[in-house]
């Protein structure tokens, strides 16, 4: 009956966070089918996953969504479909039966059957499983948080194109300023940014489309 | 029809998160919310990975593959997230309409 109550709960929070209109509404109700998911899994004797998914999905990700959105300054989402709604409707229901048809059980067995009551494994506790047997995985885990980090501070960084596009710039000028006195025969780089007469415009207007390609080595 | 016993349940259970994911991947239309949608699918992948868990007498085997399942998707949902606020500095929007329309 539990079980029940808390499945019933999962969906709805999960469709409620589907159909929400404003983002923040969104992150709530994912929080709440976070927490909820957590308190399944504890029910189905996994406390240590039940304590990951609850402060990872119901703090961690929240704040981050809180976050994006609150950058973004787009609180409210357009309620126009990719795809046609009878279409998406079609789809969902067919995969959603497909599943319901191999987990119920409609004529006798079910195709999926779930068969409780089998001798329990023998195996190793929760941290010798995770830390000796399945090392590689931890190391996959630090390898993707390193990876998402160092992904989030490349996207989220004031260095951007213009950026880049700025300092090649300074550079430019810095180098011009170095050489006042370059004649334009030997360098053609002597018009470009500073043209002291104008008899030169079609030369320095031809250094100007190279020079940024030159300095940028 | 017998009775359904508790993980009979938390399958049918299983199957009602995919579907709600699933709808709201082909229906959004919003480039945070999508990422949304995509915790709410893997969250069925954690419920069903442990479930198969359960039943198999693997638990902790289950709970250390669950674990990275969840760490993996806390990572996509970083970079999504990072990369739908570069999408709106570049592009002013956040709708996917929008982004259909580059041109190469």
């Amino acid at each position: 009956m539990v079980h029940l109550i808390l499945v019933v709960a999962i969906i709805f929070s999960a469709y409620s966070a589907m159909r929400a209109a404003h983002l923040i509404n969104v992150t709530i109700w994912l929080a709440v089918t976070s927490a909820l998911t957590a308190v399944l899994l504890y029910l189905l004797g996994a406390p240590e996953v039940a304590v990951i998914e609850l402060s990872v999905g119901a703090g961690l990700v929240t704040v981050l969504f809180v976050f994006a959105f609150s950058i973004t300054g787009e609180t409210t989402v357009d309620e126009k479909t990719l795809l046609p709604r009878w279409l998406v409707w079609v789809l969902v229901l067919a995969v959603v039966l497909v599943l319901g048809w191999l987990i119920l059980p409609v004529r006798g067995e079910p195709i999926l059957a779930i068969r409780t009551g089998l001798p329990m494994a023998i195996e190793p506790d929760f941290g010798h499983m995770l830390w000796q047997q399945r090392g590689l995985d931890v190391v996959v885990q630090m390898v993707l948080i390193f990876a998402g980090v160092m992904g989030l501070l490349g996207l989220l960084s004031t260095s951007g194109p213009g950026f880049l596009s700025a300092r090649r710039e300074k550079i430019a000028n810095t180098a011009m300023e170095d050489q006042p006195g370059l004649d334009e025969a030997e360098s053609p780089e002597g018009p470009v940014i500073e043209t002291p007469d104008g008899h030169h415009q079609t030369v320095a207007e031809a250094a100007q489309m190279a020079v940024p390609e030159e300095v940028k080595g | 029809m017998t009775s359904l016993s508790p993980m009979n349940i938390t399958m049918l259970g299983v199957a009602g998160l995919l579907g709600v994911g699933l709808y709201g991947l082909l229906a959004t239309r919003n480039l945070i919310k999508m990422v949304a949608v995509l915790q709410i699918l893997v969250k069925a992948a954690v419920i069903a990975l442990v479930l198969a868990g359960r039943v198999s007498g693997r638990i902790n085997l289950s709970q250390s593959l669950a674990a990275t399942v969840i760490v993996a998707d806390t990572v996509v949902a970083v970079i999504g997230l990072a990369l739908a606020v570069r999408v709106r500095q570049r592009f002013g929007s956040l709708d996917l309409k929008d982004l259909s329309n580059l041109k190469g």
